[in-house]
């Protein structure tokens, strides 16, 4: 017997999630693009960060330069971005804070010294040398609050809304950081040199994928290759495919272990998600368009989101949207009917 | 400045709450021990922790949030079991008085008409609620957790100063307190027998289930705030914690069919009992505030349908008005017939004319406070008091007397106190906390709140005070 988990509380727990995993997601972009990824001129494409998160007019509003310094002080202490590291950790923080009845007592202690922290940087943390060993530490306390959760979180309802949150962000940060590099490798695609293979390198570090792939792919460091693998390898624990497979399991267990009515739209959405995951080969999603098929994806993942809120957490469903069917997910098609142009 | 704890320590004629303290040898001698140096740096470290663990209330300005800690003094003060034992007898016979007191007013008002406590005092007064009327509660308990500010005089009698009957607050420091020194100060509770307060919690939940309605055979509780903003947030999480419930805001809440339901991932579900840390008016916007976010639409037809229970009772705060408190030694003679175990502070009560007339008369010695005020505001020191200050009490005095109670100025008990790089003695007072359910029990000990300033007797949180682990030997 578990007491009920108030609707309240489940929003909070799944945003705290998504929160933190944002966080470590984000620093692993900047850091991509700070330590490795120039391109041959060795000038980093930093504009393509603000493309991926859709913030080009908000940062124009604040910078006039698009550089390195500009960009990560954006994204990693512009506590008025709310797309932003800084952002991140603080809404986390709130979470938690509301939380603090439920969670355990040293998860709210390392998100609130994690918070502290993080508010206290100065320019120094962010000269060059600096920008680096920061990232890593943000990435850690990321991990670090993981860790925790993993071994002091009591298993009831909320631990599957904490597990939701988590793998359906990083789902879509996912998508976002192979976004983020893919047009432009593959622009150079037919160029091989060496600056080009450092980029892959670099998306696949990033990702904590670079170990897993040498082992499945000795010499082989094709961009389809890393693309799938991203994408679809059931095994890598940053997978899309691997993601949306634990969101399908946290869906199924918590409605099967709580007997709970709601959720079975979310439950048949995840399932269509999934088997398109494992049905498509990387070249007919190449053929449509990576950047149409993610597209896809974070649609996908954000319909799945709105869904949870109105089966679990209280809120009222969005004006218009048909509850019952396929009909209202986003279409599957669309995004690749839209053949590049030879 | 010497280099071990107490080295100079002088009480200054004040009664020392550590030194005279009976039976407390072994602790003296070990305090004596400690090298100064040692126990400051032992004391930053665990007031750190405290910021950490984000045991903190939070202060607002117009710009910012800022958590502060309760400034924690890691030097305990310390009640012999013998003190204990008539504090702790004094408090159970005054909430037994207190509750006595609620249910007669919302009834029969025997007292009203005996003439033992003027009826405007009673019926006049603003926190009075007619609504409560005949409305019958389990155990007549009104006042489920009260906290009784206790001080302590130069001779060392006891003397209550308050009582706070609505939703009185401090229970997490004293219990946070306590492991804070376990953490930190592990040595100087080794072998001295200390009562425990860890099942404080437990007793609460206890309660909680003595006055659910009767329908609710597995009562399901929970612990109604105002939610993050609230700056005694960190309060109300730790007691859900303690009690093992649901911590939920007035937005959780629905009425259905005058029943209480919470809203879950699977649906609504029925609450029984509610703790509330949310004063009465902005309970239910359909009968007190109707501008209330905080509340429940419904919450008092459900109350007076006798589906939910909430602790406390509404309608508690006309019992600790400061006015009325004059009156608690007459009130205990009333009910119990007996004499109060703990006296009151000698109290002036200014809407009667000669008490008015003997407080206009010795301004420059007396305390004059108003009676709707918490949290130390609004109080004149006479003794400490500049003449603009005294001329500007006396207007507001003959303006309205009613609003207004006086008393002697008592030097209140001092405990050592570290101060900066020394220890000087500072001003303390006593705030135990009793649970009335079917019977009442008393947390032995309670927060010790000291006045941080040199000399000052405002022991406030708001106001410059922090608080000392408070224990009581076995």
């Amino acid at each position: 017997m578990s007491s009920p988990l108030l609707a309240r509380y489940a929003e909070c727990i799944f945003w705290l999630a998504r929160f933190v995993e944002r966080a470590e997601d984000l620093a692993r972009i900047l850091e991509v693009h700070e330590t490795y990824a120039r391109d041959r001129s060795g000038v980093s494409d930093w504009y393509s960060i603000v493309q991926l998160n859709a913030d080009g007019e908000e940062f124009a509003k604040k910078h006039k330069e698009v550089d390195g310094k500009s960009v990560i002080r954006f994204y990693l202490t512009d506590a008025e971005n709310p797309t932003s590291i800084a952002s991140a950790v603080r809404n986390a923080r709130d979470n938690a804070r509301t939380l603090r009845p439920l969670v355990s007592t040293e998860m709210w202690v390392q998100i609130n010294m994690f918070h502290n922290r993080l508010a206290a940087i100065d320019e120094r943390a962010l000269a060059p040398g600096g920008l680096s060993p920061l990232l890593n530490e943000i990435k850690e306390a990321c991990q670090t609050f993981t860790g925790i959760t993993e071994g002091t979180f009591y298993r009831d309802q909320a631990w599957y809304f904490y597990r939701l949150g988590r793998y359906i962000e990083r789902a879509d940060q996912m998508t976002r950081l192979l976004d983020s590099k893919y047009f432009v490798l593959m622009r150079d695609a037919d160029v091989a040199n060496v600056v080009n293979i450092g980029q892959w390198l670099a998306l696949l570090r990033a990702a904590s994928g670079y170990h897993a792939y040498r082992l499945l792919h000795q010499s082989d460091l094709a961009p389809w290759r890393v693309a799938a693998f991203l994408l679809f390898n059931p095994s890598f624990p940053r997978s899309v495919l691997l993601c949306v497979r634990e969101v399908e399991a946290a869906v199924g267990g918590l409605k099967s272990r709580y007997s709970l009515r709601g959720g079975n739209d979310v439950a048949e959405g995840i399932d269509q998600l999934r088997s398109i995951l494992t049905a498509r080969s990387i070249d007919e999603v190449l053929d449509g368009g990576l950047h149409e098929f993610i597209d896809f994806i974070q649609r996908y993942l954000a319909a799945i989101t709105n869904r949870l809120g109105v089966a679990f957490f209280g809120h009222a469903p969005a004006v218009g949207l048909e509850w019952r069917g396929s009909e209202a997910w986003p279409p599957f098609e669309a995004g690749l009917q839209n053949q590049p142009q030879a | 400045m010497g280099d071990f704890l107490l080295d100079g320590y002088e009480p200054q004629g004040f009664y020392c709450e550590l030194l005279r303290c009976p039976d407390n040898r072994a602790l003296c001698e070990r305090l004596a021990r400690l090298p100064l140096a040692d126990f400051r740096r032992r004391s930053e470290v665990a007031e750190r922790a405290l910021y950490n663990l984000g045991v903190t209330f939070t202060v607002y300005s117009q710009e910012s949030a800022i958590d502060r800690i309760l400034p924690f003094d890691a030097i305990p003060r310390v009640l012999s079991a013998a003190e204990w034992a008539r504090i702790e007898a004094g408090i159970v016979q005054r909430v037994t008085a207190l509750n006595l007191l609620l249910d007669d007013i919302y009834h029969e008002q025997k007292i009203l008409r005996d003439r033992v406590l003027p009826a405007d005092l009673i019926l006049g007064n603003a926190n009075y609620r007619p609504a409560m009327r005949g409305l019958d509660l389990p155990h007549r308990a009104y006042v489920n957790i009260c906290g009784t500010d206790i001080i302590r005089d130069r001779d060392g009698t006891f003397r209550v100063l308050e009582d706070n009957a609505r939703t009185p607050s401090g229970v997490s420091y004293v219990i946070e307190n306590r492991h804070t020194m376990l953490r930190s100060f592990p040595d100087l509770l080794d072998d001295i027998g200390v009562r425990t307060i860890d099942d404080y919690g437990m007793r609460l939940v206890g309660a909680m289930r003595a006055i659910a309605p009767a329908d609710a055979t597995d009562p399901q509780i929970v612990l109604l705030s105002p939610g993050v903003y609230n700056s005694a947030y960190f309060e109300h999480v730790f007691l859900a914690r303690e009690m093992g419930v649901p911590l939920v805001e007035g937005r959780d809440l629905v009425v259905e069919n005058d029943r209480v339901y919470m809203r879950t991932i699977g649906g609504l579900h029925r609450v029984n009992v509610i703790y509330r840390r949310i004063n009465d008016d902005f309970l239910d916007p359909e009968v007190f505030r109707p501008e209330s976010v905080l509340g429940v639409p419904g919450l008092m037809r459900a109350y007076f349908a006798g589906n939910v229970a909430l602790a406390n009772a509404v309608g508690t705060g006309v019992a600790d008005d400061k006015a009325v408190y004059a009156y608690m030694p007459r009130v205990i003679r009333y009910y119990l017939d007996e004499a109060p175990i703990i006296e009151n502070v000698e109290t002036q009560i200014c809407r009667e004319p000669d008490a008015l007339g003997y407080t206009l008369d010795h301004l420059a010695e007396l305390v004059v406070k108003p009676v709707g005020e918490a949290g130390g505001y609004g109080i004149t020191i006479g003794p400490r008091a500049s003449r603009a200050e005294l001329e500007d009490c006396r207007a507001k005095l003959v303006a309205d007397p009613a609003n207004y109670i006086s008393q002697p100025c008592i030097d209140l008990s001092v405990a050592p106190t570290l101060v900066d790089d020394r220890v000087e003695p500072r001003h303390v007072d006593l705030r135990p906390f009793a649970i009335t359910g079917a019977s009442t029990w008393v947390l032995p000990g309670g927060l010790t709140r000291v006045a941080l300033k040199r000399g000052s007797l405002i022991v406030n949180s708001s106001q410059g005070g922090g608080s000392k682990d408070t224990w009581v030997l076995e």
